[in-house]
């Protein structure tokens, strides 16, 4: 077997790994991979949709630790290659280790250009403090864990990265400022006239944007305060974001000796100049005076290498790529290649904008064929104009149809025009014939298509072309997504569905409803909704299987980061007395509770209790648990109202305090957060809460639903306004069981809401226009009878070991017995 | 292949609940045995690689337990964890008149348990 390693395990890295398998590398090759991220391979581009939130870290890797071991590679992650002895055929790493090969492949990527700004580094810790690079993932969490403790950043270049910043770190609320030293945004893509269109987009999501603002430096003694601009101007921030480019990777190569100039130097076969067992691939390599900052030309680099390394294609060669980009960036998209202005008089220019919809397109054409274009906002005919760009097709009499469908179905023609070739996925580098080949090949659904070639799954700029290229391979036939509508991953069925068979064929327990409705397939990640729908619709005839509960529902408090625990006590609207209070402060003296905070639900937070306390703590407080860890009903946060409150005009608190009386500790879809409030003044928030009460003149109540200000703010819409507090507590028991019936597992009230509708509630609710009052009502009471103090459970546990420590805290007794034997 | 092997008696197989698990002291680690609902039982390092969450507080199927802290999804049988994470040791365990025997390769831990695999690093 010959030894083939790799240095860098990024997108380049991995992806000549993979075409060098499929190329039967695997019988070939011993390969190891070095990798300095301690991780296995991840889509750098979806760093973005982590930053913004809308993806979560375990969903951008590409290959788990497991593929590398079923295809035999060694993968040292965490390992950084410091030198490589051509002559020798090893590398060495910083872990001491050398490693020989016969072939090497170099990819080493790029990092972060940080330009010479004063300020900018601090003399102990590498950078200042509030300033960080966007490439990795670790860069990422760190800027996630900074923004949400911060107010203002500062975003220094304003290409595709600053961008991507400025957008994802809006999400943590801080106010962005994106400063770019040129004249427009993404100059190096977009002409002027594009660039502008996209700050007025940029600015209209709430970025402030200084363009020709050249940043002189970063101000702040041990913490950022402000940058200071050339031109004297000072900006306020406590962050500072740089994305004003990259540069390769390549000081290895350099000090192995390789030829590097911006970057190392490479042949029409990927191999390093002059060096026949070394090859490079991905940002870190010079082919013909260019270099690459997409991933695009990747794929193709990635494809020669391999054919060339395997030897199965001693021909093939790279002759560099055309950059075509097609990216969503900041939510806009953008698609550019080519030229981005006309050079000859000649040149035929044609040019539509729109910048109040921020959609501009232009066209530039030499001698009938397509030399450049520009797609800002509306890129429905990038797929046409890429081939035409790529393969000069012929093009149109009327130029005008390169920008617009005029007539005709246009999904149809764009599916259709492309060929089999062309690159529909540029993230990921996937091509038409692959989509059509994988739908072919049975797999009918966009999902299951997604999945199956990662297409879409980048930036996602691509993925309404994906679906029509989908439905025209489909012929039409294209089937939803149908887990799309499963109430749990694991059991295929949607919510109405799956709870009339468990009522047909009575299923209790979790494991019943795997056995009959799963063919036995047990789905850990199915098991927290099914409990809350069990007991949601069996009450006390629920069959408990504790392990199917998430942990905080086994031990009734919430677990914290450390793996102890935090208990909130019940204090009905937020009230409490004097002999509570000193109850709870002897608790918090016996057991040393770190910290004791009064949370955002109007009670008290005792946080860091070790599990084993838990039940001795409940015991001596001697209070009712506040359900602050479950997918229940947490709290009716109430204000003082009339009894004190000169505004006010109903007893909030009494309101409160019977409503929470009333539906306590009630499991349901997701969190059920209540308020009262004395008059529209509103200081207990309860216009934004999954059910909110509201006091108006008159003695009448309004009452408002689906309303939110967490991760998501949203007033609620108002359900009815009555004339007594009994109406209030008889349309919140309807309200919270019609949500407990049809909301899907962890849709709160402010998407549930709205994807029904207030109308349709209304008539269901108060006119009880399909008589469905009634048996909301009963179903409710028995509920509500149902209700037994989990905190009880303290006094006999309700299984072995309920409490014990999963940390290793204090060792167990334990007894050797014996050595040696077989395993 | 054998190897050496140290086995500790962690207590007895009816204290720990069908579908659960629950986190034993067994030498110089702490393993969280799962007690699945075939009956079978697996031992995987008790502390998640991702951020020390208690891997015994997690809900387990046939396959996977997924950590409660940041539901990171690990296999059970070889530790290898489905998102990205570094592996969770594997240990060997078996019931001896009622009581749990867990045992700890003294030597050539990597071909004794499967993910441990020793070049994974901290991937
Ligand atoms: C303790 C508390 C913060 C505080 O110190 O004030 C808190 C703590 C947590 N909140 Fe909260 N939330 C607390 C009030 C709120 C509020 C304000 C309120 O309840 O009036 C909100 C906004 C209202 C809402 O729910 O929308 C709130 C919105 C959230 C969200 C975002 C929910 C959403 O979909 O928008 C989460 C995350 C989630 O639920 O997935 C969350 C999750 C959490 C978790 C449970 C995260 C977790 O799983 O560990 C935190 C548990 C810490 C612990 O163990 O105590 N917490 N959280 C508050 C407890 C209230 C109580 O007494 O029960
Ligand atoms: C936030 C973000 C968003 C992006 N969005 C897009 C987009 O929408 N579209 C697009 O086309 N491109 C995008 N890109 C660019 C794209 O990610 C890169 O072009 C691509 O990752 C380059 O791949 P690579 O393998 O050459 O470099 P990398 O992916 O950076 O991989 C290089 C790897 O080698 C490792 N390494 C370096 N030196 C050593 C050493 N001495 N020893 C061991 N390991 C080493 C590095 O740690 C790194 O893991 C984006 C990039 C970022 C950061
Ligand atoms: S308490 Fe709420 S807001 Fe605070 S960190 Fe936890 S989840 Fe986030
Ligand atoms: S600690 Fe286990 S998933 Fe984060």
């Amino acid at each position: 077997m010959e030894r083939l390693v790799v240095i860098g395990n990024g997108m380049a890295g991995a992806r000549a790994v993979e075409e060098i398998l499929e190329r039967g590398g695997r019988d070939r090759f011993t390969i190891t991979m070095f990798g300095e991220e301690p991780y296995g391979n991840y889509n750098r581009i979806l760093l973005s949709n982590v930053l913004s939130g809308v993806e979560d870290e375990a969903g951008i890797f590409l290959n788990s630790l497991p593929w590398y071991e079923e295809n035999g590679i060694a993968l040292r992650a965490g390992v950084r290659v410091e030198r490589i002895d051509r002559f020798a055929r090893v590398v060495r790493a910083d872990d001491g280790s050398i490693t020989p090969y016969d072939t090497l492949v170099i990819a080493t990527g790029s990092r972060p250009y940080v330009p010479p700004i004063e300020g900018m580094h601090h003399p102990r810790r590498g950078y200042h403090q509030g300033v960080f690079t966007f490439r990795t993932i670790d860069d990422t969490r760190a800027m996630i864990r900074y923004a949400r403790d911060h107010e203002r950043v500062v975003v220094i270049g304003g290409g595709l990265l600053g961008l991507e910043a400025a957008r994802g770190l809006q999400q943590y609320g801080v106010q962005v400022t994106l400063l770019h030293s040129a004249a427009t945004l993404m100059n190096a893509q977009l002409d002027a006239q594009a660039g502008t269109i996209l700050r007025r987009s940029v600015e209209h999501l709430g970025i402030t944007v200084e363009v020709g603002a050249r940043t002189a430096a970063v101000v702040g003694k041990d913490r950022v305060e402000g940058v200071r601009l050339a031109d004297g101007r000072a900006i306020p921030c406590d962050m500072v974001v740089v994305a004003a480019g990259i540069r390769p990777n390549v000081e290895v190569a350099a000090l192995s000796g390789l030829p590097v100039e911006r970057a190392i130097l490479v042949d029409d076969h990927m191999r390093v100049l002059d060096e026949p067992h070394i090859y490079a691939v991905g940002e870190c390599v010079q082919h013909r005076g260019q270099t690459y900052g997409l991933v695009a030309p990747l794929w193709e680099q990635a494809k020669v290498l391999a054919d060339q390394v395997t030897g199965r294609d001693r021909t093939a060669a790279y002759h560099g790529s055309r950059t075509a980009t097609k990216l969503k960036v900041a939510g806009v998209d953008v698609a550019a290649m080519g030229l981005t202005t006309p050079e000859h008089d000649d040149d035929e220019f044609v040019v539509f904008a729109e910048p109040r919809r921020g959609v501009y397109k232009s066209v530039i054409i030499r001698d009938d064929r397509l030399i450049g274009a520009t797609l800002l906002g509306d890129v429905s005919k990038v797929g046409f104009l890429m081939q035409a760009f790529d393969r000069g097709l012929p093009l149109p009499e009327e130029r005008v149809r390169l920008l617009f469908d005029l007539g005709g179905p246009a999904a149809e023609e764009s599916a259709a025009e492309l060929d089999d070739g062309a690159q529909v996925c540029n993230c990921n580098g996937v091509s038409k014939g692959a989509l059509v080949s994988t739908v072919h090949s049975g797999v009918k659904t966009l999902g299951g298509v997604m999945d199956a070639t990662r297409a879409g799954k980048g930036c996602g700029s691509c993925k309404s072309l994906v679906a029509q290229i989908v439905e025209w391979a489909a012929g039409g036939a294209v089937e939803e997504d149908p887990s799309a509508t499963w109430y749990v991953p694991g059991v295929p069925m949607d919510k109405p569905a799956l709870m009339a068979a468990i009522r047909a064929k009575g299923l209790k327990s979790v494991s019943a409803v795997f056995d009959a409705l799963a063919g036995g397939r047990e789905d850990a990640k199915s098991k927290m909704g099914l409990v809350s729908l069990l007991r949601m619709m069996w009450g006390e005839e629920y069959q408990d299987e504790r392990g199917a509960r998430f942990i905080n529902d086994r031990v009734h408090a919430n677990i914290q980061r450390d793996g102890t625990f935090s208990v909130v006590p019940q204090m009905k609207g937020g009230v409490t007395t004097p002999a509570q209070l000193r109850r709870i402060a002897d608790v918090a003296d016996k057991y040393q509770v770190p910290m004791v905070k009064l949370t955002g639900g109007q009670r008290i937070d005792l946080l860091g209790i070790r599990k084993e306390d838990l039940p001795k703590v409940w015991a001596d407080l001697d209070m009712p648990s506040g359900y602050a860890y479950g997918k229940s009903m947490r709290t009716v946060k109430t204000c003082v109202g009339s009894e004190f409150c000169r505004f006010g005009v109903g007893d909030s608190t009494a309101l409160g305090i019977a409503i929470e009386s009333r539906f306590q500790g009630l499991e349901s879809p997701g969190k059920m957060k209540l308020a009262v409030t004395g008059c529209p003044r509103n200081c207990a928030e309860a216009y934004v809460k999954d059910l909110g009460v509201v006091a108006v003149d008159g003695g009448r109540w309004e009452i408002y639903v689906g309303g939110a200000a967490g991760a998501h703010v949203r007033k609620g819409d108002l359900l009815a306004t009555v004339d007594s507090p009994d109406e209030v507590i008889t349309l919140t028991g309807r309200f919270l069981q019609y949500y407990r019936e049809n909301a899907n597992w962890l849709e709160r009230t402010y998407s549930f809401v709205p994807r029904v509708g207030i109308g349709r509630l209304r008539a269901l609710l108060v006119d009880d226009s399909e008589g469905l009052a009634t048996g909301l009502e009963e179903r409710m009471t028995a509920a509500v009878a149902a209700y037994k103090d989990p905190w009880k459970e303290g006094a006999d546990p309700a299984t072995p070991g309920q409490f014990r420590t999963a940390l290793p805290l204090l060792p167990l007794p334990r007894v050797p017995v014996r050595e040696g034997g077989q395993a | 292949m054998t190897a050496n092997l140290v086995e500790y008696r962690v207590g007895a197989v009816a204290e720990l609940p069908v579908g659960e698990a629950r986190a034993y002291a067994v030498g110089a680690d702490t393993v969280a045995v799962f007690r699945l609902r075939d009956g079978s039982l697996r031992a995987v390092s008790a502390i998640c690689p991702h951020a020390g969450g208690p891997i015994a507080d997690g809900i387990a199927d046939a396959e996977v337990v997924i950590c409660p802290l940041h539901q990171h999804a690990f296999d059970l049988a070889t530790g290898c964890s489905q998102t990205g994470q570094p592996p969770l040791t594997v240990y060997p365990v078996r019931v001896d008149e009622g009581e749990l025997v867990v045992g700890v390769p003294a030597a050539a831990i990597s071909n004794l348990v499967p993910g441990a695999g020793s070049t994974t690093g901290v991937a």
